[in-house]
């Protein structure tokens, strides 16, 4: 990576206005990194707030849907406040308390990144003011609630296709009006430099604990490394820990909707091309003029026309491939899961998992693959519950689907 | 042929005024209709028009050219539109410029583009999300084409970098009057006189200001110190305000002899 860039993807198109604000923070980031003061503040945070290390859980009877594959899941769901998404924010807010700006805002999908963002800026004690779209407020109305409670200003967009890219749009607009109290903490490794680099190195604690602790318990390093990619992030910094290890496969699993081919979905390697989308240059999902078109996922986190530049970088040097998981794969696996390991997953990671479902059986038994874990599911139960047909008014077992019964 | 923004800072200059320089989206509310409208607009006194491209995530515009923008993309606005229109107000007599995020034009290809808008005979393009880092294919296209690279300064441009800018700009200097996204403010930012003076202190480029600027009279205290004063979100209110397509070509008519007399003060 060059100032920015990751082979022809990434850099910076923004407005002049935002130009000095990302020097500031590119500055900020990078005498942080050497402060041993900023890391030791950082690492406490993570272990005495955030709770770190979280473990690597052997899914022994998830695993028998996965081709005999030994499954380990890196669990991120296990984070205060339910995501990988907190690493991130910890680091972004230390970085805004260092630059002096006492106001916070983020975007926000599936409503986690806002939450993990109103978490810290409640424990900073900053002003913080979250955008969702429209669409999202209504698919996670719990992280809505989750945020007031926490004492964030919640606006929801209504522009556009009232998703993630519209609420990044705003937060954007907000941010050129009020970059001089306030920091953008963006949530995922998108975003002009030096967003996908930073937000990476905050996450890489992913990969770093992953591989520490496979090597503990099965001494050696997995064969493959799998994740979901909405933005990028949890899968980036699962990924970090395992990128010079050049044996291990990395595979990120996007949102195929309701399958590539109806151009229902956010499958921006299977169905995008090369643009510029939210300040850098990566995959995206456009038409023939460069209008982006509109993304569909069951799972809002994983809504997003765009992806991380590095990603993208990692697709075309072949270091890292890509395949899209439907809606319906997904939310076979977040069944699976729910009822094999009395985990239920964020349907962002199932789709993960529905990817380890699949590489599992490619790799065969004498595997061992780690999933990113990225989110636990309390969010996505009212989803789940319509998709799997369950009344919500009832609660006896048998009015559970067939699929959620078995397991399917 | 087609005239350059030179011509109209040259102009404008000999008269001892500020040029006018007014934007609206092509396609706006309809292909056609736009066209009327930017005539409308340059006969009734601005001197270089800006052609917007519409695009799906305009994240530096508010909310008054966002509406305009969706409006024109749902009426069929492509870049093949775009550059017909640049054609036809061209033909009509108009000094025009395009205002385009970056994605329409990489997609576009960014050499095909040049050469697309020269033989509409458009003059130069306004990339508000186009740094300087990122300018390198852009700057051999646009040079092999005589199109003008209008780059932007912002209040919070260190003067370092206002010289990288202007380093890589031709035609003139867009200079931002505020931190902010587009739209009409009821006062002009003092920052913008302050930009100016910075940005006059190592360019001989001509310099104009926009963003906010609404009236008359906001007009007039810009042209005191800037060459070109910049008109949007205004006119684009004009016609979203407009009971008629008649009625909005009055509307901006009335507003471009407005500002044109402000200019003039
Ligand atoms: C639990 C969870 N996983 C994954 C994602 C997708 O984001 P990323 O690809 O940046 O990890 C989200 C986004 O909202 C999320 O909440």
């Amino acid at each position: 990576m060059t100032n920015g860039h990751y082979g022809p993807y990434g850099g910076r198109f923004v407005p002049e206005a935002l130009t000095a604000a990302l020097d500031e923070l590119d500055a900020a980031f990078r005498a942080a990194k050497e402060d041993p003061a900023f890391i030791n503040e950082l690492r406490a945070l993570e272990r005495d707030y955030t709770g770190r290390p979280n473990p690597l859980t052997y899914a022994k009877r998830f695993s028998e849907h996965c081709g005999g594959a030994r499954v380990y899941l890196k669990r991120e769901d296990l984070n205060h406040t339910g995501s990988h998404k907190i690493n991130n924010v910890l680091g972004q807010a230390l970085l805004t308390q260092r630059m002096g700006k006492k106001r916070m805002i983020a975007e926000t999908g599936a409503g986690q990144h806002g939450v993990a963002t109103a978490t810290a800026a409640a424990l900073f004690g900053l002003e913080c003011t979250v955008y969702m779209g429209l669409e999202d407020t209504r698919r996670q109305a719990l992280n809505v609630a989750r945020m007031k409670l926490l004492g964030a200003e919640v606006i929801p967009v209504t522009a556009g296709s009232q998703t993630l890219k519209d609420a990044i749009n705003e937060a954007m607009r907000d941010w050129v009006a009020s970059v001089d109290e306030t920091h953008y903490v963006l949530g995922t490794v998108t975003g002009p430099a030096p967003f996908p680099e930073m937000v990476r190195y905050f996450h890489s604690v992913i990969g770093i604990e992953a591989r520490e602790q496979i090597l503990a318990v099965e001494g050696r390093l997995p064969d493959a490394v799998v994740a979901c990619v909405g933005g990028g992030s949890n899968a980036m910094g699962l990924f970090s820990g395992f990128m010079e290890d050049t044996q291990v496969i990395l595979r990120g699993y996007e949102a195929g909707g309701d399958g590539v081919e109806t151009g229902r979905h956010s499958a921006r390697f299977s169905g995008g091309t090369p643009g510029v989308l939210h300040g850098a240059r990566t995959y995206v999902m456009q038409d023939q003029w460069g209008q982006t078109a509109p993304s569909h996922s069951i799972s809002a986190g994983m809504d997003y026309p765009g992806v991380g530049p590095e990603h993208a970088w990692l697709h075309d040097t072949g270091r890292a491939s890509y395949e899209p998981v439907t809606d319906a794969e997904a939310m076979e696996a977040f069944a699976i899961l729910s009822k094999t390991e009395g985990i239920i997953p964020a349907i962002e990671s199932a789709h993960g998992l529905a990817g380890a479902m699949r590489i599992g059986k490619e790799l065969g038994p004498d595997s061992v693959v780690i999933v990113n874990l990225s989110g636990r599911g309390d969010k996505d139960v009212a989803t789940a519950a319509r998709w799997f047909g369950i009344d919500l008014g009832a609660t006896v077992s048998n009015e559970l689907s067939p699929e959620m019964r078995e397991g399917r | 042929m087609t005239r350059h923004v030179s011509e109209a800072f040259a102009t404008a200059k000999a008269e001892n005024r500020a040029a006018l320089i007014g934007y609206l989206p092509a396609g706006f509310p309809n292909p056609e209709q736009s066209v009327k409208l930017i005539n409308a607009m340059v006969a009734s006194g601005v001197d270089i028009i800006e052609v917007g491209l519409p695009y799906s995530d305009p994240l530096m515009d508010g909310p008054v050219i966002q509406q305009a923008v969706d409006q024109a993309l749902a009426a069929g606005t492509t870049t093949d539109v775009v550059l017909n229109i640049v054609k036809q107000v061209v033909d009509a007599g108009a000094i025009a410029v395009v205002m385009s995020y970056w994605n329409p034009i990489e997609r576009f290809g960014v050499e095909e583009f040049a050469a697309g808008l020269e033989a509409a005979g458009g003059s130069g393009v306004i990339a508000p999300d186009l740094t300087p880092e990122e300018a390198g294919d852009w700057s051999v296209a646009s040079d092999a084409h005589a199109i003008d690279r209008i780059l932007m300064v912002a209040p919070s441009s260190t003067d370092a970098r206002i010289t990288a800018i202007v380093g890589v700009t031709s035609g003139f200097v867009y200079a931002a009057s505020t931190m902010g996204v587009t739209g009409a403010r009821t006062t002009v930012s003092s920052g913008a006189h302050e930009l100016v003076a910075r940005t006059r202190a190592v360019t001989s480029l001509p310099i104009a200001v926009g963003l906010g600027v609404s009236t008359g009279d906001q007009a007039a205290e810009i042209a005191a110190y800037a060459d070109g004063v910049i008109v949007g979100s205004a006119f684009v209110r004009r016609v979203l305000d407009a009971a008629s397509d008649e009625a909005a070509i009055e509307a901006v008519s009335d507003l471009a002899k407005e500002l044109a007399a402000g200019v003039r003060r």
